[in-house]
């Protein structure tokens, strides 16, 4: 088996699994995909999937299956930068709609497309549990609350940032 | 201002670290329990307090614990469910971002109780930045004492562990979040067994939600009987309320359930009164499940009492003329929402959502999507009102989880209420496209009750 | 000393019997027999976990039990709801469960593509025979039915997803039939698909069995693809000497020709004995096999038309379900017919029946 992880990220794993019991080490799969899909470019191969069947002595068609009934794992490449908006009720009736169509209008994205310069992936989500703070979308670890236009300009322009700092 | 149990201390600066919630009197729950009472007690004062699970079902906490089977040598688990994910509702999150502690030290006292030593956060995978947070906090209680081996020199035993969700609402249900918990798909297993008997792993369980474990922690240091005395009937205690919608300060408000929800409304105290001078046409007043009310059913019961924010009188009248506490997300639409959009972005929530496990939630979640967004965008017939009624009703009950219930009690409830609007959609295909139905008579006021001869 | 074993009593449709403690309704249900026994698509009693899914065996519980005799609140999977002492259970009888039923049809019409005339699942799929005896006529579904990418699963198993339930039987097979499960239920909700993910051949000895546990025509056998419909092909049931399996099969011939093989299957459509993948696709030669005999079919069943003598009778339980009461559906035929009239019992007539027979002079009182 060739190693996908890193030392530092098989003893993560190794931890992962310790905190289930004896035998049960298949309970570790979601936060060891959560751990393959940030290590790879944020979606999930065929191989890395495997890999994680190899590391938890499961069937690889056991992780297909669960990866596959999760919304947070990608099953295709995406952009370095997913923006996630929440389109359910009660970000709808503060006007998520109209975020959505900026973002598609500025990155010249459809909703799930990546832009070309391979930047940005546009998703639309259902409710994350901000309603409050609506609209809003997950960016990466974090929440972007109470988005505006202008926001959203500004959270693309920090995006491009930070790509091209670390370019 | 109502009595505050769980969010007292949320402002205090720096609560989210030990030191300063140990400084305010943190951790004394489980110094009391450890010392004083026995796991037994502790359930009795759970009972005594008339605490009901906070998650949305509203379940006695205290008698789901004294269910937990103990077969000889068989682990038992407690779960904490943080997958929070019903559309309205984020009170959970607040309590875990503000003050992780509080939770911590409820699921210290809930897990001696039931004789858990190894516990688990089932939290929804999209609040990445609170497992931190509450690693953090479980770090800290850990070095402080409160977790690991003996603890308190008692011989009691506890880990707790954080399991990240990945992205599905049905994990907020309890046996679809087992078996997400064991590393598989999240489809709900079939009851009975029920966790107690057979949970995690085929061993006894618990699984209960963020706050009510929190609200373990007042329990204890009042005293049941006191706690039972907070609130009315069988709404005893605080709740918390998360408000958001087209209200003037959106946000989580821990309530005593005496409060009318005229006053939660419109008081400057919590949601200050409906955003931009609107007015209120509807409330989805205990997350996206409920039922839908009009504003004036919503303000006073059919029977023309205040209604207030509590179990009983927000189910006064049942679904036909009431709704439900749920989980406490109150979702609030102003004059200018329609109610049509709205049901049809819920109805694609509990599409996008339904695990395809059993026939009538797969396909009719499915199909109750398709034809709202037809009479939204203007292409509904009028017979697809019915359609759409007969579809919920052969959803609602004939499920393997409530997941079916939840998506077929807000589109009942639309139609119920609003069918004047649905019907508006359809005859004005076209005007319906670019302006709403308004307010209509939504918030006249009801015809006064018949007195009971 | 052996204790001897209290047996619980159901009432199902107003039929009671005497069952053991764990027997589930459905399984009680089916010692009654004929209508009493609910249809179930997802249930399969030899496999482990399954049940519950496909909702078409909900039935009332109008008692608990004789200790709790409180109704329960919704309808139940019958197929996973054991029987208590005392319990009184409507099925036929109950019109919710009735409406539930004709609900689950309908939802499990909906994506479905009709596409019978060229399935090699029909005549024997009981999606058509469930939407038969409980389906409505026509559907409510406008819009586009669900269409999945296709994806080849090997040579001898062909996988239609448009036309599949979700009842999870094939998964089941594979997880306790065979040693490594290559394929599962990927996505979910109404995106839900059985799939390898990446494309593979389902390659295990028993995994041919998938294909007999399949209730529609979501998978079928590849070597029979197109090949006959199956009410022009003669069953019998025949034997091999197998170093894998039973060897004890059902022949499906037509004249010497073997089109097909399969497992036996009982009253309730479920195989008796899962037979290895050489039995099932390689031996198409009548000179393989060692025939007993005709297989027997039940009489509703369309593969039986009247071709075979050997024919099963279901038996019919309505009278006794309707409490003595004649279902409304049936016509009298004593009110439209002077030759049945009451008095006269057929079978007693010796020989051929005449117009003789059936004067006044001749009836019994």
């Amino acid at each position: 088996m060739t190693n996908i992880f890193s030392p530092e990220k098989l003893a993560r794993v190794k931890e992962l699994i310790s905190h289930y019991p004896e035998g049960k080490q298949k309970s570790a799969i979601l936060p060891v995909l959560h751990l393959a899909q940030d290590n790879s470019g944020g979606w999930l191969s065929t191989e890395t999937m495997d890999y994680v069947a190899e590391l938890l002595h499961i069937l690889p068609v056991e992780v297909y299956e669960v990866a596959t009934f999760y919304s947070m794992y990608n099953m295709k490449p995406v952009g370095k930068y997913v923006f996630e908006v929440c389109q359910t009720g009660p970000c709808m009736i503060n006007g998520s709609d109209e975020i959505i169509q900026y973002i598609q209008d500025t990155l010249n994205i459809k909703v799930g497309e990546t832009s070309s310069d391979g930047l940005f992936t546009l998703k639309t989500v259902e409710c994350l549990g901000a309603c409050g703070y609506a609209p809003m979308m997950q960016l990466g670890k974090f929440y972007r609350e109470h988005l505006t236009k202008e926001k959203v300009d500004a959270i693309i322009a920090e995006c491009r940032k930070i790509s091209a700092a670390n370019n | 201002m109502g009595r505050k149990l769980l969010l007292e201390k949320a402002q205090v600066e720096g609560i989210r670290n030990y030191d300063v919630y140990r400084r305010e009197g943190g951790y004394r729950s489980v110094e009391k329990a450890f010392k004083e009472m026995s796991p037994d007690q502790i359930t009795d004062e759970v009972k005594k307090s008339g605490l009901r699970g906070r998650g949305g079902a509203g379940f006695p906490a205290g008698m789901k614990w004294s269910f937990i089977a103990k077969p000889e040598g068989v682990p038992r688990h407690l779960v904490c469910n943080a997958d929070e994910s019903e559309p309205g509702t984020f009170k959970d999150r607040f309590l875990m971002e503000f003050i992780p502690h509080l939770l911590i030290e409820g699921l210290i006292v809930s897990s001696y109780a039931l004789g858990s030593h190894l516990t688990y956060i089932y939290i929804r995978g999209e609040y990445s930045w609170i497992i931190d947070i509450l690693e953090t906090a479980i770090g800290e209680a850990k070095s402080n004492g409160w977790l690991g081996e003996n603890i308190l020199g008692t011989g009691f035993n506890l880990e707790i562990y954080i399991h990240r969700g990945a992205g599905a609402y049905i994990c907020g249900e309890e046996t679809a979040l087992l078996e997400s918990l064991e590393g598989k798909r999240g489809l709900p297993r079939i009851k009975p067994p029920f966790p107690a008997v057979k949970g995690v792993w085929d061993r006894p369980t618990v699984v209960n939600n963020v706050e009510t474990l929190a609200a373990v922690v007042p329990i204890i240091l009042m005293g049941g009987e006191e706690y039972a005395k907070i609130g009315v009937g069988k709404s005893t205690g605080t709740k918390l309320i998360s408000a958001c919608g087209n209200i003037n300060k959106p946000g989580v408000y821990e309530i005593d359930m005496t409060i009318s929800v005229e006053d939660f409304i419109y008081s400057d105290e919590y949601c200050g009164g409906i955003a931009n001078g609107k007015k209120l046409k509807a409330c989805i007043p205990g997350g996206s499940s409920v039922p839908i009310l009009p504003a004036n059913l919503l303000l006073k019961t059919a029977k023309g009492e205040k209604r207030i924010m509590n179990y009983e009188s927000l189910s006064d009248g049942g679904f036909a003329k009431g709704s439900m506490m749920g989980s406490g997300g109150f979702i609030v639409l102003d004059e200018d929402q329609c109610v049509v959009k709205h049901t049809y972005t819920l109805a694609r929530f509990y599409r996008h959502e339904s695990c395809g496990q059993c026939s009538p939630c797969r396909e009719g979640t499915g199909w109750m999507e398709k034809i709202l967004k037809n009479i939204e965008t203007g292409k509904g017939k009028m017979s697809d009102i019915d359609l759409l009624w007969d579809i919920q009703r052969r959803i609602e009950g004939n499920t393997i989880c409530p997941l079916g219930d939840a998506a077929a009690w807000p589109v009942a409830a639309a139609i119920r209420h609003f069918r004047d609007e649905f019907e508006w959609h359809i005859l004005n295909p076209e005007e319906s496209q670019i302006r709403n139905y308004g307010l209509a008579h939504y918030a006249d006021p009801l015809e006064p009750a018949v007195a009971a001869v | 000393m052996a204790e001897e074993k209290k047996l619980f009593k159901v009432t199902i449709d107003n039929i009671t019997i005497e069952v053991e403690p764990g027997t589930t309704i459905l399984n009680a249900a089916r010692k009654i027999g004929g209508e009493v026994a609910p249809p179930a698509m997802c249930y399969y009693s030899t496999l482990k976990g399954s049940g519950g899914k496909c909702r078409t065996c909900l039935v009332e519980v109008a008692a608990g039990s004789t200790a709790d005799p409180r109704p329960m609140p919704k309808l139940v999977a019958s197929c996973r709801t054991n029987v208590m002492d005392g319990m009184i259970v409507k099925n036929i009888t109950s019109e919710k469960a009735l409406d539930a039923r004709k609900g689950i049809v309908e939802f499990l019409l909906i994506n479905h593509p009709l596409d019978c005339p060229i399935c090699d699942q029909a005549g024997e799929c009981y999606l058509q025979d469930l939407s038969y005896e409980h389906g409505e006529e026509g559907t409510r579904y406008e819009f586009k039915r669900r269409t999945f990418e296709k994806h080849d699963i090997g040579p001898y198993i062909q996988l239609h997803m448009t036309r599949c339930i979700l009842c999870y039987r094939c998964v089941y097979v594979a997880d306790q039939l065979t040693q490594k499960r290559e394929h599962g239920i990927l996505d979910r909700g109404d995106q839900s698909e059985i799939a390898t993910y990446i494309h593979k051949a389902l390659e295990n000895d028993f995994i041919g069995n998938v294909i007999d546990v399949c209730p529609v025509g979501a998978l079928t056998d590849k070597t029979f693809r197109f090949k006959n419909r199956v009410w022009f092909l003669k069953p019998q049931d025949a034997h091999r000497d197998c170093p894998k399996c039973s060897g004890r099969v059902t022949l499906w011939n037509r004249g010497d020709e073997v089109f097909r093989v399969t497992a036996r299957k009982d009253q309730w459509g479920e195989v008796q004995e899962f037979i290895c993948n050489e039995c099932r696709f390689e031996k198409k030669k009548t000179a393989d096999w060692v025939i007993e005999g005709p297989t027997r079919i039940s009489r509703h069943s369309v593969i039986s038309q009247g071709h075979y003598v050997d024919t099963v009778e279901p038996r019919e339980t309505l009278p006794a379900v309707m409490g003595g009461r004649k279902p409304k559906l049936l016509m009298d035929i004593n009110n439209v017919s002077e030759v049945n009239r009451p008095g006269i019992d057929l079978s007693e007539i010796q020989g051929p029946a005449h117009s003789m027979d059936f004067d006044s002079e001749n009836i019994k009182p």
